[in-house]
Formats: structure tokens, sequence, C-alpha cells
């Protein structure tokens, strides 16, 4: 059992294998192999997964960090003490993730094989679709900040290439879903930056970037708990009592742990395993060998005490630094104290989050992703990738329970787009467009359960959210193949007019009555309906609940006005869900078929409906995992908050909320009434007024907000002008206009280019010749001219020359007798 | 003896004579007369003075300057005869031609 | 300290490319062509060979200069046998990896230049394949040279051959470029000799090991007051060169020129190596010599290296001209490596470094691949492609590997160096919180313009008739690919080795640095 949790490389390893064989051979193989491989690589990983699961169990839920065969140290600076190792992290809170991840991802697959059927580059597709599994499985299991980064970009990556995956479609439309795929990714960028600067943080206030080192123990509390109830439990073991036992009865009530006994089975002996099995108790540490007794006498530490400071990961560390109080971080020049530190921290980790999992203000990306193909919106914009900001706040809740600036800010942001994208929804057409606004008001519900504590009901509503939202998206996948192939039977068969204007199936304008032609699909759309809506008992009712639940009580107890905000918007924002949900089942399956392409729909494949079928059956029944305590005797069969008490092992402030029948019974009308509202505007045939306008766009009173719910509150338009557009036309201008005309053609040549040879023109014409030459050869001109003057001394007559010579002796003898007069005249 | 002063003037008046001449004329025998009359001016001058100091050397120095005036004379009247062939005339105010 | 000492390793590494051309240029240009190219490949593939040799025999424990070779050349004292120009050669940490770089890039260009159509016009092989040659061993000698004056040759030497290769098979405005790129970087170069000459008569000794432990030993050797004191001048004489080179904001108009109009083998040995020599400048004489001067002016020259990430990202989004864009993306790119260097931190400098292998393989491959679609269509427009993909699905594939190494995704090279750096920024006690923000954008620009390329080239239809045929890629080329997508991902997942061979000198170099913060006054 315990060399199980070794194997979790496997889980990365399998589907890269898978991707690899896809890649290099998929085209090859042909047919359906592709699909095939692809979808045994995502079963294997799953079935590794579970291994893992039983492991935990078999382990007391105690978690494991292991070193990947050949790949240890990934950025290693001695001299900068910087030390990032590729590890994973087998706990409860990481093998949730990949059993969710590995288990909707393979019916997906599967679901695919049949969607993708036909395509030139199924190969491709399949591939593509491993290698999201690969990272966003490194993401998840990854047991640092920075291989969460990895797995983060890469998903990215992976929905860059899927979204974008029909690139070449004709008319333009391959460039549309190009640019959605390019936007996908660019708006996710701007959430990396977010999360980047996180890292830095917490790398410069932590010195690691670990989230636990190998060996500590994520929730301490808990696993004392558990050991001081095993002890008492061993105890009452000792006078031989089963069943209900007053010491047994006593001692086994503590803390979160329900006052009911203990049964404990199998041998009791001092010395050996006292495994302690049975229902409704949570998960009981087993402490081994402290007596010292012979047999495994490893030693089990129930608290990370035995671990100084310096070696923790940075949660244990948040924990002691925060106890100890009074710390200052210091990175680079500027000095913070702690819990400012742990605020910034967050803050800009949220900021990563809405990127990823489509927040305000950066949710623009996913109903664009919508031109990917079906099994990708599924998988990557409903049930995983957009989750991954969830997982990562719910992996730090450490720091997000100590930093309440952002919490309440968390929560705002997550309720605000719960409503925001809910409102929207009611005004699209397009099928997949209502299930993207869907996904984000979701997402909302999950962050903002996140804003107010509640880490293990976002898990939850994460995880049944999976459940219906695949379900509902694959469904719809259905629904559009069906009306595809009732358009190419019309075409074909060449029924009435040949219509060329481009056909759309997948504008629900152009559906209706498929409830009789596709019954299978429609059956677990319903089923979907109701468990996204929060109909009792599915899947949804439960988990929605118990984030309102928690705000309920959050509000009341903790004093926080987060609780109530999140509450009155997060039931606004049911209200949306239930409504839009049913505005839908009513134009897709209800009424009649509206145009000829929805009059010869026809149902999918098996290969198609069987995943939906398992997916129904989750939506059904997955929400009894975390069914609270006292009602209807459910606990009974299904044990109370068996989800939350397995999180709690990983997730330290993860905590089960109280039912509160009055919230529930209130949303659960709240749905039920939004769905009559539907059924009223858009049923028994009102579904659209004179062929394509929604009802109410019609009514005057209710016609500008659904013009606004339609136009998606202009908010991508909004951002082309306010960033896009001036982006685009700096860019232009820096580039053509500074860089190009000014800098590189004005200054480089015209100034300094042309400068410097019009100096070199001056210094070489006016100068070079004209002054330097000139002096020189000024001075010849000179001498010439004084040549010529002096020249006309020289007359020729002889006379004159005697008068010269005359003259010369005069002055000689004047000369030589001066000294005489002079002597003469002063003496 | 007469006053030495009374020879000098004589040179000198003698002398300055002949520079008139030479400076003046412009026959070119006269010329060489006058440059006669300058030498002989200097002889007189010189001989005056050798007797007053009771010197041989002036006595001496008139002989020199009588042979190069003989030798001068020569020459210069070779020349003159020369200019004559090809002037035709003895004005010496025709003789420019190495003006500058 | 001999007078003449044994060749060691790093002399054999240095001058094989030169007994290479030597031999090249011996034969026949009309009847062994063949044997010129593959003459000239050998050559150079025997260079990396033995650069591998010099990598498995260096010691990474050791911080210091390792299989180094000191001959005297110039005596300039008859009494002080140290004040000399000598021939010193040697590696550590700093320029092992680069050492390396240059070999690894060498073959890949001679080989992409086996199918080039414009050796073919132009005519001339033999003088083409011998100044790659002659290139290669001043290149290398920038990285292995100890002394300043031989730096400064070698330094100088590189333009001449890159020069000819740009003017002689370039594109149309060849000249011009080439013309601009000599001047431009040779006005830099006065600067750094007139440093050199001050820097070595007032230390006595032009061999660079010794004038650093001159510094360590008195650090006012080279006096600091500010600013714009000596130490700060000299300072800025080498840094005004290096940034020439690398290019930093604003000193980057030559570039683009070069870029476009060099010949595909010339943009790549341009953007892979000659830029790091830039670089690696700053890191090798700027800080260990001027201490103070590089604490005190990592600022101001950080501010620069952040406008060159956003400024060229930025500008890079705006072009038509593929090559012109990847050429602006290496002035983002060698910012991020200039702002990792002036963290002055281990982080931000074995960050720098590694990037600076790193950008050059992934630039390098870009230029690669720009290459091979202009083999095909002669044109470097973006909007004359597109589609490609779909036509060219190998190509393609690599392509996407490449660019996404460019744009920095987490398990690829350019996101270690790209994140280890920004990291060293962040901490760095004369950088900071606000610089690390700023660069980090630069991040988030990079998707923008390598994405928006990637879609205009490779994505939508398949519209223009012309491109629907292209040729799939020849053997040499995917030889030529092949190892960059390797590289790239082994340093992308195990950096490791890498690291590993800077370590001890990165750290020496730091506390070199920092141990002279107590004269500096901080802000």
């Amino acid at each position: 059992m315990e060399t199980y949790a070794q194997l979790v490389p496997l889980v990365v390893l399998i589907p890269l294998v898978g991707m690899l064989i896809n890649v290099f051979w998929g085209a090859r193989l042909g047919g359906r192999w592709p699909g095939i491989i692809g979808s045994t690589a995502a079963i294997l990983a799953f079935i590794v997964s579970g291994l893992l699961y039983f492991y935990l169990i078999g382990n007391d839920y105690r978690a494991v960090v292991v070193n990947p065969p050949f790949l240890n140290a990934w950025i290693s600076i001695p001299s900068g003490d910087m030390f990032i190792p590729w590890q994973m992290r087998v706990d409860t809170l990481s093998v949730t993730m990949m059993l969710v991840v590995t288990g909707v991802g393979s019916l997906i697959h599967i679901y695919a094989i049949g969607y993708m059927l036909g395509d030139s580059r199924y190969a491709r597709f399949f591939a593509y679709l491993n290698l999201f599994l690969v990272f966003m499985l490194v993401l998840v299991t990854g047991n640092n900040f920075l291989m969460m980064f990895v797995g983060w970009e890469g998903v990215g990556l992976c929905s860059y290439l899927l979204i974008g995956f029909w690139f070449d479609k004709a008319r333009g439309e391959g460039w549309k879903n190009s640019n959605a795929a390019r936007k996908a990714m660019i708006v996710n960028r701007i959430g990396d930056f977010g999360l980047l600067m996180g890292i830095f943080l917490i790398f410069w206030t932590f010195g690691t970037l670990d989230y636990f080192t190998p060996g500590e123990i994520a929730n301490p509390h808990l696993a004392e708990e558990l050991a001081l109830e095993a002890e008492h439990a061993a105890e009452a073991e000792a006078a031989a009592v089963e069943g209900e036992a007053a010491p047994e009865g006593e001692q086994a009530a503590e803390g979160e742990v329900v006052a009911e006994a203990a049964v404990i089975e199998g041998e009791a002996a001092p010395e050996g395993e006292q495994a302690v099995e049975g229902e409704g108790v949570a998960e009981a540490a087993v402490i081994e060998g402290e007596e010292g007794h012979g047999g495994e006498a490893a030693v089990v530490y129930t608290n990370n005490d035995h671990i100084p400071t310096e070696m923790l990961g940075v949660f244990g560390k948040t924990e002691r630094l925060l106890e100890e109080g009074g710390h200052i971080v210091n990175f680079g020049p500027f000095s913070l104290p702690f819990e400012t530190v742990l605020v910034l921290i967050t803050l800009f980790m949220l900021v990563g989050a809405t990127g990823k999992s489509a927040q305000i203000p950066l949710f623009i990306w996913l109903p664009d992703a919508m031109a990917g193909p079906t099994p990708v919106s599924a998988l990557i914009h409903a049930a995983t990738m957009v989750t991954a900001g969830v997982y990562m706040m719910v992996r730090s809740n450490v720091f997000y329970y100590n930093a309440d600036l952002t919490s309440l800010i968390v929560t705002l942001v997550g309720a605000g787009t719960a409503l925001v994208a809910g409102f929207i929804a009611i005004g699209q057409w397009d099928i997949k467009r209502v299930l993207a606004y869907s996904t984000i008001s979701q997402l909302g519900f999950m962050v903002a359960a996140v804003g107010i504590g509640a880490y293990s009901a976002a898990m939850f509503h994460l995880v049944t959210h999976a459940f219906f939202k695949a379900l509902l998206f694959l469904s719809s996948g259905s629904v559009i193949h069906g009306m595809e192939h009732g358009h190419h039977h019309v075409h074909e068969h060449g029924h009435g007019h040949h219509d060329d204007t481009p056909f759309d199936p997948q504008d629900m304008r152009n559906m209706g009555g498929l409830r009789r032609k596709m019954p299978v699909t429609y059956r677990v759309y319903l089923i979907g309906t109701l468990a996204l809506a929060g109909i009792f008992p599915f899947a949804g009712f439960w988990s929605k609940d118990e984030i309102l639940a928690d705000s309920w009580l959050v509000g009341l107890f903790d004093n926080n006005v987060g609780g109530y905000i999140a509450l009155g918007l997060l039931l606004l924002a049911a209200f949306f869900t239930a409504f839009y949900m049913w505005r839908q089942m009513e134009m897709v399956f209800y009424g009649q078929p509206r145009t000829e392409a929805a009059e010869h729909a026809q149902e999918s494949g098996p290969v198609m409906t069987w995943p939906l079928v398992g997916l129904a059956i989750l939506s059904v029944f997955g929400g009894f995992m975390n069914t609270p305590e006292n009602v209807l005797g459910l606990d009974g069969i299904f044990g109370a908050h068996r989800f939350t008490y397995f999180l709690e092992h990983s997730v330290v402030h993860a905590h089960a909320a109280e039912f509160q029948p009055v919230i529930a019974l209130g949303a659960l009308a709240l749905a039920l009434f939004a769905f009559f509202a539907a059924r009223t505007i858009y049923g028994a045939g009102h579904a659209l007024v004179r062929g394509s306008r929604d009802p109410l766009a019609v009514r005057p009173e209710t016609s500008p907000i659904w013009r606004l719910a339609h136009a998606r509150l202009y908010w991508d338009e909004t951002y082309f002008r306010l960033f896009e557009n001036p982006f685009n036309r700096t860019a232009k201008f820096l580039a053509d206009t500074l860089d190009w005309a000014f800098w590189h053609d004005y200054f480089h040549n015209t100034v300094l280019r042309n400068g410097f040879d019009a100096l070199g023109q001056f210094l070489s014409k006016p100068v070079d010749l004209g002054l330097i030459d000139g002096i020189v050869n000024g001075i010849g001109r000179l001498a010439r001219w004084l040549a010529g003057r002096l020249r006309g001394v020289q007359t020729g007559y002889v006379r004159t020359y005697a008068v010269t010579v005359l003259l010369g002796v005069v002055l000689v003898i004047v000369i030589l007798l001066l000294p005489l007069f002079t002597q003469a005249g002063g003496g | 003896m007469v006053q030495i002063e009374a020879y000098v003037i004589l040179s000198a008046v003698l002398f300055i004579l002949g520079a008139m001449g030479v400076l003046l004329r412009r026959n070119a025998i006269l010329v060489f007369m006058s440059v006669e009359l300058m030498l002989n001016a200097a002889n007189l001058a010189l001989v005056a003075f050798a007797k007053q100091w009771n010197q041989m050397d002036g006595h001496l120095f008139v002989f020199f300057v009588m042979t190069v005036a003989a030798a001068e004379v020569a020459v210069g009247l070779a020349l003159i005869v020369a200019i004559f062939r090809t002037k035709h005339s003895i004005d010496i105010d025709q003789l420019h031609q190495m003006e500058g | 300290m001999e007078a003449v000492s044994t060749p060691t390793l790093t002399s054999v590494v240095l001058f094989i490319p030169l007994v290479s051309m030597f031999i090249i240029l011996l034969l026949r240009e009309d009847t062994q062509s063949e044997y010129i190219r593959w003459g000239a490949l050998i050559g150079s593939l025997l260079t990396f060979a033995a650069s591998i040799l010099l990598w498995l025999s260096y010691d990474p424990a050791q911080p210091g200069l390792q299989m180094a070779q000191r001959s005297t050349w110039i005596a300039l004292s008859a009494t002080d046998a140290t004040y000399n120009i000598s021939y010193y050669v040697g590696v550590d940490g700093l320029s092992l990896l680069l050492v390396i770089l240059t070999t690894f890039i060498m073959p890949l260009a001679i080989l992409s230049s086996f199918r080039s159509h414009v050796l073919v016009e132009r005519g001339r092989e033999k003088l083409y394949y011998a100044f790659m040659l002659l290139l290669e061993w001043a290149m290398i000698g920038v990285f292995v040279a100890q002394d300043l004056f031989l730096f400064y040759i070698f330094w100088e030497v590189t333009l001449v051959p890159m020069y000819f290769l740009i003017g002689i098979w370039g594109a149309e405005e060849r000249i011009y470029a080439a013309v601009k790129f000599f001047l431009y970087t040779m006005a830099g170069s006065i600067l750094m000799l007139l440093a050199i000459l001050f820097v070595g008569t007032q230390a006595q000794s032009f061999a660079l090991p010794d004038i650093i432990a001159k510094v360590q030993a008195n650090p006012d050797l080279f006096p600091f007051g500010g600013l714009f004191s000596t130490q700060s001048f000299l300072f800025l004489g080498f840094l005004i060169a290096f940034a020439i080179k690398v290019p930093v904001w604003p000193l980057h108009s030559w570039l683009p020129d070069a870029h476009v109009q060099a010949p595909t083998a010339g943009s790549v040995i341009l953007a892979g190596v000659l830029l790091k020599m830039g670089t690696y400048g700053i890191v090798r004489f700027c800080l260990p010599l001027f201490p103070q001067a590089s604490i005190e002016w990592a600022p101001i020259v950080s501010v620069l290296a952040i406008i060159g990430i956003i400024y060229g990202a930025w500008v890079s989004y705006a072009q038509t001209d593929v090559k012109k864009l990847v050429a602006y993306s290496s002035v983002s790119h060698l910012g991020f490596v200039v702002l990792g260097i002036f963290a002055l931190n281990s982080q931000g400098i074995q960050g720098g470094i590694l990037q600076m292998v790193n950008h050059g393989i992934s630039t390098g491959g870009l230029f690669l691949l720009v290459g091979m679609l202009y083999e095909r269509r002669h044109t470097k427009a973006m909007s004359a492609y597109g589609g490609i993909w779909k036509v060219m699905p190998v190509f393609g594939g690599i392509s996407l590997v490449i660019a996404l190494s460019s744009m920095g995704l987490p398990g690829l090279n350019g996101f270690v160096g790209e994140f280890t750096i920004l990291l060293g920024t962040f901490g760095s006690p004369y950088l900071g919180f606000f610089f690390a923000l700023f660069a980090t954008l630069g991040v988030i620009l990079a998707a923008v313009y390598i994405l928006y390329m990637f879609q205009k080239v490779f994505m939508g239809e398949v519209d223009k008739e012309e491109n629907k045929n292209l040729p799939a890629l020849h053997w040499q080329e995917l030889a030529v690919l092949i190892p960059i997508v390797i590289v790239i991902f082994w340093i992308g997942l195990q950096p490791g080795t890498f690291f590993g061979a800077m370590d001890a000198s990165v750290n020496q170099l730091v506390t070199q640095v920092t141990s002279a913060a107590s004269n500096v006054v901080m802000r």
C-alpha cells in the first residue's frame, strides 16, 4: 500500500506518453485509434489516481511527498539560497483534484472519440487533450508554487491550442477562432503576471516556494485531535467494550468529531496496529510505536514542533510567524510587516485567479473560448482548467484565512462575478455561450466561498460543478451534433429551398422540440439543469447550499459583512441561474422545432451518450459525498461531511457548515420560482416572439435590461476602447513614428548621418579648401605681389644702380662715423 | 707743406665732380672718365695722407688703384665697343633691358 | 606567469576555426565547393566537440579562471614583468556557457547556409565560409580573452567579417545596414579603448584577473565620488560600448537594419552570439572593475533596460516584417538580461547569463525558421503567409515550440531565465519591487507579439495560392532545428547543469561587487 504513492509520477507520464504516441504515429494509425489511445491514457491516469486515493485511506490520509525519477532539482542556485525542485505531493486535496481531472477527463475523452470523428486532425486533438491532462496534473500534484505555475501556464497553452484547433476553417471563421485562442492566452497572461508577482513575494518572504516540506503535517490540529481520540478509543477498547459504552462515548466526542461511538474492529493489542474503521467518525491518526513495543516502530508525529522554522514550507512558516508575531519582511530596499505582506501576496494571487478562473475583470476570454470544439469547452473551460484558480486559493487557505482584507475583496469579486455573469447569460442565444457565462457565474460562487473562508464548500462545489457542467457541455455538443446532422439531412435531400446563409447549429433560435428527437440527450440535460439550479436532491443543491449556509454563518458569527453581501448576491445569482437554464430548456427541448434542421435532428451515437449517462449519474448522486448532519437521515446512509473531513487533512481551515434549513429551502424556492417564471415567459410555445425575438426583449419594462444582458454589458467593447485600441495605436505610433520615423530616420539618418556629412562637406570645402588652402596659397600670392612690387627696383638703368651704390656708400660711412658724431655731441 | 685739409677738400671736390659725372652724363665714355676722376680723387687723398703720416701704405695703394683703374678701363672700353656694335649708340639710357 | 606556456584546451578551441579558415582558403571555389562547405561544417563541429571537452574538464566548484594560458606579447615596462600586453586566455563560470553557445550555434548557421539561394546568386562561397570561421574565431576570442587589449582586438575583429557578411550577401539595403552597424559599434568601442588605456596605466597591468585583485585590495584604485566621478566615467566608457552591442534602448537603431538586411546565417549569428558579447562584457568588466559605479548606476541602467523590455515588445507587435519583429524582440529579451545583471545578486546574474544562452538558442532558432520560410517564398512580410501550419505541419509544430520558448512558457528554457532574473530583481537591494513589477509586464507583452506573429503566419486559412504547395522540411533543415528543440527542453526541465557551471564564479563576482557597497551611499 505504501509504495503506491510512488506511482504519482505515472499520473503525469501516462498522458505524456499518450500525447507522444498520438503526435508521432497518430495520423498513421487512423480510424478511432488516436481517440482510443488518448482515452486509455486518461483512464489509466484515473486508475492511478484511484490507487493513490486508496493509498491515502490506508495511510490515514497522511500526505506524502514524492520525487519524480531523474528530475529532482529544477532551479538550484546555491549561492542565492534558491532551491526549487520537481516534487510531487500526494495528499487529500491533490488526490481530489486528480480524481476529478482524470475521471471527468476520461469520460470527455471517450465522448470526443465520437464527437471529433472525421476531423482531419483527429490525432492532434487527442494529443492536445492528453497534453492538457499532463499540465493540469502537474498543476495539482506539484508541491511548490513554481510547479503549479508550470501547470498553470501549460494549461493555458493547451487551451490556446484547443480553442484555435479549427484555425483553418473557411470564410474567416478560422481566423476568428485563432483570435479567440490568442485572446484567451493573453488575458491569462495578464493574470499570470499577478501570480508571478505573488510568487516572487512568496520566495523573498519565506525563502522557499514549497507548500510543505516532506514530513510536515498540513493540519497539525486535526492530527493531534485524532491522535488523542485514537488513544481514548484504545483505552476504551482495553476495557473490552463494544458499541456504546460510557468511557468511549465521552472521550470520543471532541471537536468536530461526531458524537457517535467509535466501533473498533480488528485486533486491539497494545503493540499492534489499531485500525479504526467505521461509519461516521472522521479518520483517526494511528499512533504506533510510542510505547516502544516491537513491530513497526516508526515514529509518527502529530504536529510540526520538531521541525525548525527555516525548514518548513510556506504555510507552516506562515502559521509560526503569525504566532510569534511582529515579524518584518525585507525584500530588496523595502520592508513591511508580515501581515501586510500576506495581504499583498494574496492580492497578487487573486489577480492570477481572476485570469485563470475567469472572474471580473478578466473573464472576457471564456465566452470567446467557446469557438473551440465542445469537448474542449467541457474539459477545460468547465471542469478543470478554470478551476485551477480556485484550487490555488484553497491550497493557499492559510494565506487567505489570515489576510482579511483580501478575503473581503475575493468575496466581492466572486459574488459580483456570479451575479454579473448570471445576468448576461439571460440574454444569450448561443447554447454554449449560455453555458460559458454559467460557468463564470458558478466559478464566482466558488471564489466567493473562498473569500468567506468556506474552503471545503468551494472544493465541494468545484467537484459537483465539474460533473454537471461537463454533462451540460457535452450534452450541448450532442445537441449541436444533432442539429448539424439535421442540417445536412435537409440539404442532402434537397428539401425545399437552398439557403446560402450560414447556418449556426449552436443558435437556440434554430432549435426547439428536441425532446422528442433526442430523448437521451434531453433527459441528461434535464438532470444537469436540475443539478446546476440546485434542486434537491441533485448534486448542485448540496454544494450550493453549503456555500450559502457558510456565508450566512460567517456573516452572523464572524461579524464579516462579506458574508451577508455574498449571501445576497449569490442568492440573486442562483435565481438567475435557474432562470436562464430553464429558458434554455424551453428554447431547445420543449415546444415545436423552429427550423427544418431541428425537425430532422438525430440522437447521437452510444460512444457519445454513454459518458453523458455516466456524468448524469454523478450529477445525481455526487452531492451525497458531503451531506450535512441530520438532514433527512441521509447522513446515516452516506455519512456526514465525508468530503470535508477528507479535505481537512490538507486544508487546514476547511470546516463543515451546519445545515441551514431556512436558507436551503429559501434557495430551493427561489430556484423553483425562477423555473416557473421561465416557464411562463418562454414555455408552451411562447419561446420566441415573432420567430426570433426574446419575449423579454419585447416587453417594454424588461426590454432595456434584456438588451443590456444581450450586449454582455458592453464589456468587450469597453475593453476594446480602453485597452486594446490604445494599445494597438500606441504600438503603431511607437513603431512607425517614434522609433522609425523619428529615432531611426530623423535622428540617426538626418541629424547624425546627414549632419555628419554636412559637417564633412563644410570642413572639406569652406574650411579645408577655403581657409587652409587659402592661407597656404595666400602666402604664395603675397610673395608674388611683393616680388612684383620689389621688381620695380630693378630699372635696368645703370645710373639708377650707380645712385644706389652711392647712397649705400654714404649710408655705410654715416653708420661708421656715427659714434664719432654722437661722441662729439655728447663729449 | 700745404695743409692737409686743402688736399682733402680738393679730393672731395674732385670726387663729387666725378660722382656727378657718373650720375648725370649719358655718354658711356664720359661716365668712364668720371669714374677715372673719382679714382684719381681717391688716389690724391691717399697720397696726401701718406705724406702726412709718413707711411708708405698710401703710396703703395695708389699703385694698386692705378693698375686696377687701367684694367677696368680696358675691360670697360671693350664692353662699350661690344655694346656699340649691337646698339649703335653709347647712350647708357638706352641700356635698360635688364629691368624688372 | 611563464613567458611562453604550453597551449591549453582554451587555445585549442579558439584556434580550430582559424586553422579551418586557412585550410578552406586554400581550396578552389569552382571545383571544390563541396569540400569548402563540408570543411567549414566539420571545422565548426570540431570546435564544438573541443568545447564540450572544455566543459567536461571544467571544475564547477572552482570560481576562478581555468585552463588559462598566458604569454607575454608586448612588454611595456623593463622593470615590472607583469605590466605588459599578453596573450591571456581562459574560461570561468561566466564565459564557459557562452563559448559553448558560440560553438553550438556556428555549425547550425553554417549548415543552414548550404541551401541558401543568396549564396548561389551572389557567389563567392569560399569567402563566405571563410568569414564565418573568422567570425567564430573572433567571437570565441572575445569570450576567452583575459587581457584588456586582447579583448579589444577580438572585439573589433568581430566587426569586419560581419560587415562583409551583411554587405555582400545581404538584402536590398545591405550597404547602409553594414556601414551603420560597423560605425555605430565602433563609435562605442572607441570610448572603451580610452577607458582601457586609463585602466591599464592606472593599474599598471592589462591582465584582468590582476586588475581585479588590485581593485579588491584597494577600492580607491579608480577613485569613486558619485555618479560622475572618475570611476563612473570609466564605467560608462565600457558600458556605452557594450550597451550599443546589446543593444540597450535607445542605442538600438542599428539592430533592425542589420537583422533585416543580413542573410539568414548572419542574423542567426548576430542574434545568437554577437549581441551576447555586450552583456558578457558588462558582467566581465563593468561589474568587477568598477563595483561602486556599478552599484550607483544600477538603477539608472535598469530603468533603461525596463524601457527596452516594454518598448521592444510593444514595437515588435506593430511590425509587418517578421525579421524586424524578431529584431525588436531581441531588444526586449536582452533588456531582461541587463536587468538581471544589474540586480547585482546571484539569482539575477545567473538568470541573466542563462538567459543569454536561452536567447541565443530561441532567437537563433526563430531566425532559422524565418530563413526557411524565406527560401521558399522570398518574402519576409507576414501578410504574405497564413495557414502555414496546415501546409507544413512539422515545421509548424517546431515553430510553435521555438515561439513558446521565446515567449517564456514554463517548462521551456526562456522561463527559467526570465523567472530567475525577475526573482533576483525583486529581491535586489538596489532595485526591488517596482522594477520587478514593470519588468514582469514584459511577460504579458511578449505573449502579445509572439502569438500575433504565430497566428498571422501559421494559423488562418491558406488563402494564397503560393502557400499551398510549399516543400516540406529538408533533412538538413530538420538537422538544424532538432538540436535547438532538444536544448530548449533540456534547459527548461533540467537547468541544473547550466546553473551549476556558473554558480561558483557568479558567487565570487557578487561578493566582489557587494563588498564595495559600503563605499556607496544608498538611496
